[in-house]
């Protein structure tokens, strides 16, 4: 079975961000391979040492974008594609999606795994809209994967439990972050990710044009904020100071 | 006037809750139509009629309920033709993203998602986005029709303006190539004793509560105060508490009389869900976590300390 994994580089979810003049993402700050997408790259390495086949990373970023695709071959993924190109700076998700759709579409995968959403941007969108444009069946927020035959079946998260959803391959599957405990690169992983192939390309190369964006910033405003209210260190009292809270919101 | 859609969700036969907060917000900004696909569709469209919708789109097809996203798109594509709207709203939850994303690579027009508001400006829709970790709110532009946006849940409160829907049945449109994720079992693992979206106190545990072995803590201080418990997504990911808890942009939205935040730092994937509560306390040991600047009470102390302290302190008061 041959799985493409979506991997995205992203600013590192413990360290503070800050906004480019242009009001994208800086991401000259410390960047890491998204933590959502590194759980997905262990369910695809889970499911090739079950069943065989070839792991491939496709990636859509700047140049350095590589290290989050190294990271992922360090644990084992077999190579690596990144589609790097100067006016993807800032591109919405549909422009995300029919990029890694074109890229993807050459490798014809029998599995595309997405994170469900990204750490930094959060729409969530991108793996029904790449769905779509693949022409494939997507089995989203899945917890758990189950491979047989040509029959993907997955556990997809409900709000109070999950559906058993199935569907026949290609087929494309969103995963949550507790589908997998990513492993650690080992030494000798880290050490053959270095030869592991990372094929870059451009707009160009997949024939896009970049249109017009579906969206635009017309301006940024401070979040409405909540005013600031007390804070108290724990002295012995601050069990009363909560009743009395509880008290005055009459939920006492 | 602008011509408006709303997605009524529907899950098993029963109206979402999204429907009718956007069908609030709709009746603002145009002329409102509503598109119900499957069990029970007829019966919301008189539900919707009375939230001001002119008219409804219907049709009971069961692979509405049985197929994820792909029948309820190629309903949708074949009546956005037919009818040609020029806002579609989704609510933001994961039936609707799975449709509302197809659709949107379908039609080439791209969205907006995990909108707090939107407005008509300038014969165009503006969407109002967390931005920046949620400290900035960014206006964004929908630039090609239909607009399609995607709001968060909890975002408008429902209201009646009265009326009656037109009930149109329109033809399904579903491809023959549409009935591929195929939901064959439905399983439910939660029995929420005070649902967590219904109640007036909110007590949610993050990674400051050390293990899942501690959140019996809060089990007992939500017993005590008749509340229900929430969590965090970074103790959600790491297994402790099942994802039906987890309280944020990705897990479910809550306006509580009062939310408890035990141990969670504040992160905007968290506070996005909870920021509307009336009262928010805060209990963590870092008197610089992002919580402790938007609570009303935050406390600096040991949650494992505190919280049974607290219970205690509630039951003896009661009596």
């Amino acid at each position: 079975m041959k799985i493409v994994v979506t991997v995205k580089q992203v600013p590192d979810p413990n360290s503070s961000t800050v906004l480019e003049a242009d009001n994208t993402l800086a991401r000259d700050k410390e960047v890491v391979l998204d933590p959502g997408d590194e759980c997905g790259v262990e369910e695809a390495l889970q499911l090739k040492e079950a069943h065989g086949g070839e792991v491939v990373l496709v990636s859509m970023g700047p140049e350095r974008a590589k290290d989050a695709i190294r990271k992922g071959l360090s644990m084992g993924a077999d190579r690596g594609v990144l589609i790097s190109d100067a006016q993807l700076a800032g591109a919405d998700a549909l422009l995300t999606a029919r990029v890694l759709a074109a890229a993807i579409k050459a490798e014809a995968p029998d599995m595309v795994i997405c994170g469900t959403e990204s750490y930094d941007g959060s729409t969530g969108m991108v793996p029904p809209m790449l769905a779509e444009l693949l022409g494939m069946p997507q089995l989203t927020i899945a917890k758990k994967v189950e491979v047989d035959g040509s029959t993907i079946k997955v556990h997809r998260q409900t709000a109070d439990g999950y559906q058993i959803v199935e569907a026949a391959t290609p087929v494309l599957i969103s995963v949550t972050a507790g589908i997998a405990e990513p492993r650690y690169a080992s030494l000798k992983g880290i050490m053959a990710a270095r030869s592991k192939e990372i094929k870059q390309i451009g707009l160009g190369d997949l024939g896009i044009e970049k249109g017009e964006p579906a969206e635009t910033i017309e301006g940024l405003s401070q979040a409405e904020t909540r005013k600031a209210g007390v804070i108290i260190q724990d002295d012995g009292t601050a069990v009363d100071q909560i009743i009395q809270v509880l008290v005055q919101a009459k939920v006492l | 006037m602008a011509k408006i859609w709303v997605y009524a969700e529907l899950n098993q036969g029963k109206l979402q809750p999204t429907a009718l907060e956007l069908m609030a917000k709709a009746r603002e900004l145009g002329d409102v139509e509503a598109v119900a696909l499957g069990a029970g569709a007829k019966e919301a469209a008189a539900i919707l009629g009375k939230h001001g919708a002119k008219v409804v789109y219907v049709n009971e097809d069961k692979a509405f309920d049985d197929f994820i996203a792909e029948p309820a798109t190629d309903a949708l594509a074949a009546l956005y033709k037919a009818q040609s709207p020029d806002l579609i709203l989704f609510g933001f939850t994961s039936d609707s993203r799975d449709v509302a994303g197809r659709l949107a690579a379908r039609l080439d027009v791209g969205l907006i998602s995990n909108a707090g508001d939107v407005d008509a400006k300038d014969g165009g829709f503006v969407a109002s986005v967390p931005y920046f970790g949620g400290a900035k709110v960014a206006s964004m532009r929908a630039n090609k029709k239909p607009a399609i946006i995607l709001i968060r849940p909890k975002s408008f409160e429902p209201s009646e303006s009265g009326g009656t829907a037109e009930i149109k049945e329109v033809d399904a449109a579903i491809g023959a190539d549409s009935k591929r994720a195929h939901i064959v079992e439905r399983v439910v693992e939660a029995s929420e004793k005070v649902k967590l979206e219904d109640a007036k106190v909110v007590i949610s545990g993050g990674r400051g509560m050390g293990g899942p072995d501690n959140f019996p803590l809060l089990e007992a201080l939500a017993g005590a105060l008749g509340g229900a418990v929430g969590a965090s997504r970074a103790v959600v990911d790491a297994g402790w508490v099942p994802y039906s808890m987890q309280v944020g942009q990705t897990g479910k939205s809550v306006r509580p009389g009062v939310y408890i935040a035990v141990g969670i730092s504040g992160a905007m994937q968290h506070t996005v869900g909870m920021k509307a509560s009336k009262i928010i306390i805060a209990i963590n040991k870092d008197a610089e976590a992002p919580i402790m600047k938007m609570a009303d009470l935050g406390v600096v102390g040991d949650a494992l300390k505190i919280v049974p302290a607290l219970t205690a302190a509630v039951k003896a008061k009661k009596g």
